[in-house]
Parts: C-alpha cells; structure tokens; sequence
C-alpha cells in the first residue's frame, strides 16, 4: 500500500458516477437496437469500461504499486483466457 | 495425535514439546506450519481410509452380476460420497495442506509460513466444510446420488442433499485458496539467504506452480456451486433450456475449475517424485531447470483443456478441435519430467528402499494413466470409451496411482524425519509389492472393460463382464491388505519404532539439516544456503 493517501476529489467522483450512469443508459439503448449476435459483445465491452472505471477509481487501483497491477492484470487475463475459450463452443454449436 | 507426543522422544526437545504445551489444544489452535501439517496430514489421510472402504463397498458390489449387497440407489450414493471424499478432502488438500506444511519453510529456510494464522483458518475451514459434507449424507433427502461432478439437470432436481453437499465443497475451496496464497507469499519472501530460485527444492517448485492454479481456479468452483443452489433453491433456470438456460454451460464452469484441479492433485505429487529419485540414486537431478519450467508449464496449459471431459456433451465440433489439439500440448511438460526422472536414474547408485519404490512405481503408473488419457484425449477414441470403466481405470492410474502412491513415498520418506523414529524396512517392502499387484489387477482390468464397452456408474452389467470383474474385486483385496500392511508398519514404526537421527537417507536440501524431529522454528540459527538441493558431494548416506 501507498504511504501517502490519495484523496480524489468529489467533482472527480461525480464525473465518473455520470459516466457509469451514462454507460448504463448505453446499454439499456442497445438492447433496443437489432445487432444481431454483436449485442452480448457490446454489452459486455460497455461493462468492461464500467468496472474498469470502478477499480481505478473507486477502488483506487490507479494510485496502487506495480505488483497490485500486475496481480489483477493477471487475473483479468484468466478470465478472459477461460471465456474465450468457452466461445469456441458457444459461437459454433 | 497428542497423546502420542510424550511417546516419541523421551529426550532432546523438539516441535513436539518444545513449547511446553500439551493437549488437544496446543494442536487444534497452534500456528505451527509442522503441527497444522499433521493436523491436515491425520484429517486427509482418515478421509482417505473412509474412501477406501468405500470404494471396496462398491468393488463388493461388483464382484458378480445382480444385486450383490447394495441396491442402486445407495450405489449411486457410494460412488458419488467415494468421489467427493476422495477428491474434495484427501486428494487436493492431502499434499500441500500434509507434506507442503510440513517440509515447504524448513527447505527454503523459514521460521514458518507467510500467514501462520491464516493457514489455521485453512485448516478449520477444511473441517467445518468436511463436517457439512459429512452432515449432508445423514440428513435432508440422504446422501448426493449425482456423481462428485454434480452435473445438471440431474443435480438441479434429485430430492438428495445436493445442496447442503456443494455447500460444504464451497468451504473447502476456501480453504484451498487460503492455502495457496500462502504459500505463494511464502516461497517468495521468506526464503533464507543463498536460497535463490534456481536453489529452491523441486517439491517446494511444484507447490508454487500448485498454489497459482489453486488461486486462480478454485473461485470458479464456489460460484459454480453456487448457481447449482440457486438453480435448486430459487429455480434460477441458469442450466435449464426450457427458461433460456444452457446445461452445457454447467459442464464448462464445473471443468474449468475441475480439469486445472486434476493438476492441483497431480503437481504436489510429481514434486515429491523429483525429490526423492535424486537422493536414492546419489545423483543431482537431471534437467532441475526443465523439471521447475514444466510444473509452471503444465499449471498453466492444464488450465486451458477443460473441454476434453464434454466431447460427448454436444459441444461444438470446432471447440472439440481446439480442446483436443491443447490436450496433447499438455503431455509434453509431463513427458519432460517422465524423461528426466529416467535420466536422473540412468547409472545412479540407485537404491531400492521403500519410498524410492513407490517413486518408481508412481512412474510407471502416472505413464500408465497419462497415456490412456491421450487415448481419452483423442476425440475420435475418446467417443468409443467416453463413461465406460476405461475411464475410471484411466484416473484411478493417475490419481491413486500417481498421487496416493507420492503420498505413501512421501510417508515414508518425510515421516521419520519428523517422529524422529523409522518403520521396519522388510514389511514396508513386502506391503509396497501387494499394493502394487493388487493395483494392477485392479484397474488395467477396469480399462479392459471399458473397451469391452462396460458403462461407468451402473451397479449391475451383462454377465460377459462378469469374470473381469471378479477379477478386479480380488485385486481391489489384494491391494487393500497391501494399506493395512503399510499403515500398521509405518505408524508402528513412527511411534514405537528405532530411533531416526541425523541423515540416514543422505538427502541435500535444508530438512536435511536440521535437527530430528525439527524444533518449533525449524532452524537454531538462520541458514545460509551455498549449494543446490541436490548436489550430494560430502553429504554422507
């Protein structure tokens, strides 16, 4: 953990609560919207963009050393390794 | 456990009464990584027995067409508590929670574990998950009837306990993760000074590459049994076609924890292997660097190949390509280290004591297993023996081939060192060669009557079957006689038996060097490490 606290501003918090309240609105629209197979992909990319927002700001994972980082990084990747291959099912049943 | 403290050594002082407290107290609640590992060392290895007779029940069963003893509803219930017990509570948490506390800080030179608290947590998690599992085969609608791969829809409907089941496997996961951070924290900031990576005992490096898929994998495990009780209790539909949802999907979160888990089970146990075949051959290990990059090797690739368990399932042909192509990867780090056990053996001054025997056996047995596996692996053969007793006899080969018999290597090899007392060679000898028939003549007839076309999971069979099965049953006795043979042995041996001081089997690493049985913090002073774990010149044997 950082010696020092970073204390993010309340204007700053606010804009990234807008920005999530935006992106939720974004992903209600396109549900409306006909795409077809890329509407789970738009979704998911929308959701993406919004927890990423949450942990670096929120959870203050911007401010964090390089092995925090890294740790997450590589469970992120995890994941995304262990959802992609499951489309090799899901995208050609 | 603790009443036998006092027995071992009268004198010298050691983990055993150093600190002057006695009871089960000073075990149940100690921090010390030695005694938790004997706490989970007694708790795994008793579900371990509990399996076994278990699994003798259903070889009983077995033995001829018909109903024998048991009908097929507490068939179904035997083979499912046979594989819950034996793999959620003694083969996962069996090495790393027994001989991974143990040994793990004393060969990298630490006082104890990263977390010492946490790593009690871990062990009464284990427990109260152990209790809820056990409790859930005596109340609600009796004991699981789905298999241990509690696979949907059947698991969602069954009027067994399934959910109280998955709820006690959801807290011994816990316990596993718990146990792997803590031993990655561990193997990287607390080793002593000279103990760089490339010194760092194989055991300890298959622990490390364990630990990662432990952390990785298992949360996917708890929230797959999770939506299993959301499905039972609150109708969820997550697996149900009929409300949108996707039985398949079960199979692919249930695999990519459980197939990583096979390499939980099977890692721990080729480390125990890489370390005792250098030490009764007096010969550095061959290929050190290799044997550590394919344990890093297989954790990883291991968790890529989930999908070789659903060919059948109605999966896509092209992911049935992919799954089956990564498979095949995975044999190669395993055959690095088959190789490189070889060679380490190749003109070593080898010596035939009871734990290099069952390290050569684990071998032959572990190639056994992994090479009927690529017949499994195949998609093609695969489709002809998929849920036949091939595939039991295939990860019976692997699994109690492999890691139970590193497990009794392991016993016999570590044990004394912490009893300060030894077995008797000659019947250690004579139990390892009855256990080793008898496990042949069980399970090579298993994989026969699998490709005779014998299901898996069915407690009756066409009476063409009926001689192999005989045969099987009187190899299932054959190799129980060889345990009880063992066991009666060894923990004679272990608590009445002559003394075991100093180095008898001339090992290099750190346990090595430290007094037997060890003290409370392992070391009297803190070690400086100049030499690899397996260079044995000057270490007398």
């Amino acid at each position: 953990m950082n010696e020092h606290h970073h204390i993010v501003s309340y204007s700053k918090l606010i804009a990234i609560w807008l920005i999530l309240l935006a992106l939720t609105a974004l992903t209600v629209a396109i549900t409306r919207v006909n795409l077809g197979g890329y509407k789970v992909l738009g979704a998911l990319v929308i959701a993406c963009v919004k927890s990423g927002l949450v942990i670096a700001v929120f959870m203050h994972m911007k401010y964090e050393g390089r092995l925090l980082r890294w740790l997450l990084f590589l469970a992120l990747v995890t994941l995304a390794v262990f959802i992609g291959l499951t489309f090799f099912d899901v995208l050609y049943r | 456990m603790a009443s036998n403290a006092p027995v071992h050594h009268a004198t010298g002082s050691s983990f055993w009464n150093d600190t002057g407290k006695t009871g089960i107290t000073s075990w149940i609640f100690s921090t010390d990584h030695k005694r938790i590992g004997f706490l989970y060392f007694y708790s795994t290895f008793g579900f371990f027995l509990v399996g076994v007779l278990l699994g003798l029940l259903l070889r009983i069963e077995l033995m001829a067409p018909g109903r024998t003893i048991m009908g097929p509803q507490t068939y179904n219930a035997l083979f499912t508590v046979h594989g819950v017990v034996m793999i959620f509570l003694f083969i996962i948490p069996g090495i790393p929670g027994a001989f991974g506390n143990l040994v793990m800080p004393i060969q990298i030179g630490a006082r104890d574990v990263a977390f010492p608290r946490l790593n009690l947590l871990s062990w009464w998690l284990y427990i109260i998950g152990a209790v809820i599992v056990l409790t859930s085969l005596f109340s609600g609608g009796g004991a699981p009837d789905t298999g241990w791969t509690f696979y949907v829809p059947f698991s969602s409907r069954t009027g067994t306990n399934v959910s109280l089941a998955v709820f006690g496997v959801f807290i011994v996961g816990f316990s596993s993760i718990l146990t792997g951070v803590n031993f990655v924290t561990t193997i990287h900031r607390l080793r002593t000074e000279g103990m760089s990576w490339g010194r760092i005992p194989l055991f300890t490096w298959s622990l490390y590459a364990t630990a990662w898929v432990q952390i990785l994998a298992t949360p996917i495990l708890a929230i797959t049994l999770v939506l299993v009780m959301a499905e039972r209790i609150i109708g969820a539909g997550l697996f149900d076609p009929t409300r949108g949802g996707d039985p398949v999907m079960y199979q692919h979160l249930f695999w990519i924890y459980s197939h990583p888990a096979v390499y939980i089970m099977i890692l721990p146990a080729m480390g125990i292997i890489s370390d005792i075949i250098p030490v009764f051959s007096r010969k550095p290990i061959f290929g050190y660097k290799m044997i550590a990059f394919s344990s890093v090797a297989i954790a990883a690739a291991g968790s890529l190949v989930w999908g070789h368990h659903m060919f059948t399932s109605g999966m896509s042909d092209t992911a049935v390509m992919v799954f089956s192509f990564l498979t095949f990867v995975v044999a190669i780090p395993s055959a690095i280290k088959v190789f490189n056990w070889v060679s380490t053996l190749y003109k070593g001054s080898i010596s035939l004591e009871a734990p290099m025997l069952f390290a050569l056996s684990f071998i032959l047995l572990f190639s056994i297993g992994g090479l009927s596996g690529l017949i499994l692996g195949a998609a093609a053969t695969d489709i002809h023996v998929h849920d036949t007793h091939f595939v039991v006899g295939h990860f019976h080969y692997v699994m109690f081939g492999g890691t139970a018999f590193a497990f009794f290597a392991a016993m016999h090899y570590w044990l004394p060192k912490f009893y300060g007392r030894r077995y008797a060679e000659k019947p250690a000898v004579v139990a390892w060669a009855l256990m080793f028939s008898g496990f042949n003549i069980l399970y090579f007839t298993m994989q026969v009557l699998g490709m005779q076309g014998m299901p898996r999971r069915y407690y009756d069979y066409l009476p063409e079957f009926a001689n192999l099965n005989l045969v099987a049953t009187i190899g299932s006795w054959i190799l129980a006689a060889g345990l009880v043979i063992m066991l009666v042995n060894l923990f004679r041996g272990l608590w009445w038996g002559v003394p075991f001081e100093g180095n008898p089997w001339g090992g290099a690493s750190l346990e090595w060097s430290v007094p037997t049985p060890p003290p409370t913090e392992n070391f009297i002073e803190e070690p400086v490490v100049t030499h690899g774990p397996y260079d044995f010149n000057g270490v007398e044997r």
